[in-house]
């Protein structure tokens, strides 16, 4: 398998659930689209939920940052969500565990947009 | 692909098209002789991540998906170290003087931690150039004794 997402909506916020392996190719690319389509479509607060992501690679945490910065330049948030400890290891050592907002709990990582945004 | 016994050393190779197929077998590979090398089992993914992004450089970077190019992998595992060697047939690049990604300006650039990743999860990284084209890399993992 490589990855699954599947999106939904909890109030202002869109989850994305990720699920597999986001690697280099279809995995990478399918985030990408995945987020491009959402700020494409004026999303702005964006969490997305890892919890069942089994691998990231060095692509797959581009596409992170990637998604990052231009939902950062379109002046919304992208939060992560439930990491495993693999991804939260690639984050640390890479030094971008402090530069996603993480948090492990839905609800809170859901209000913790409106508390940021006006 | 062959495989053969020097010693102690036992080792696997494979000749492989460069596709990013090639990339998901090589990792398969490699994690199934770490396995049978007795490679402890934090270790197993440190190892399956470096091929992975080692055949990444040599497919993507190095052969740049060139049908007629291959990459030649091979797996040796003695009973003190497991051992990867990659080769590629491409250009090659400057192993050396690649951006810090840990530094602040490089924090949120899409790509140029590959080779960062391969360093921090293996004990030893060593990249020749060969001529009159391709570049190996070799990843080597110490094994502790039982």
């Amino acid at each position: 398998m490589s990855v699954k997402l599947s999106t939904r909506q909890v109030g202002d916020v869109s989850v994305v659930d990720v699920a597999g392996r986001i690697t280099l190719g279809e995995g990478s690319s399918a985030l990408r689209d995945a987020l491009r389509d959402m700020v494409g479509k004026g999303h702005k607060m964006i969490l997305l939920n890892l919890g069942d992501v089994s691998y990231i690679d060095s692509s797959g945490i581009g596409e992170l940052v990637s998604g990052f910065t231009t939902v950062t330049n379109q002046g919304g948030q992208l939060k992560l969500l439930n990491l495993t400890k693999r991804v939260k290891d690639l984050l640390q050592i890479t030094k971008l565990y402090t530069v996603f907002d993480v948090h492990d709990d839905e609800a809170g990582a859901v209000r913790s947009f409106a508390t940021k945004t006006p | 692909m062959g495989k053969n016994s020097r010693g102690h050393t036992e080792t696997v190779e494979r000749f492989l098209d460069s596709t990013l197929e090639s990339v998901d077998h090589a990792e398969e590979l490699a994690l199934q002789e770490a396995e049978k090398a007795g490679v402890p089992e934090d270790d197993l993914h440190k190892i399956a991540m470096a091929v992975r992004e080692s055949m990444v450089n040599a497919v993507v970077h190095g052969n740049r998906y060139n049908a007629h190019k291959k990459v030649h992998l091979s797996l040796s595992k003695s009973p003190k170290e497991f051992v990867v060697r990659i080769t590629d047939q491409g250009d090659g690049f400057d192993y050396e003087n690649l951006p810090n990604p840990l530094a602040q300006e490089n924090l949120l650039r899409h790509s140029g931690r590959g080779i960062f990743l391969i360093k921090a999860f293996m004990d030893d990284f060593q990249v020749r150039r060969l001529e009159p084209a391709g570049t190996e890399v070799t990843l080597v993992k110490h094994l502790v004794p039982k």
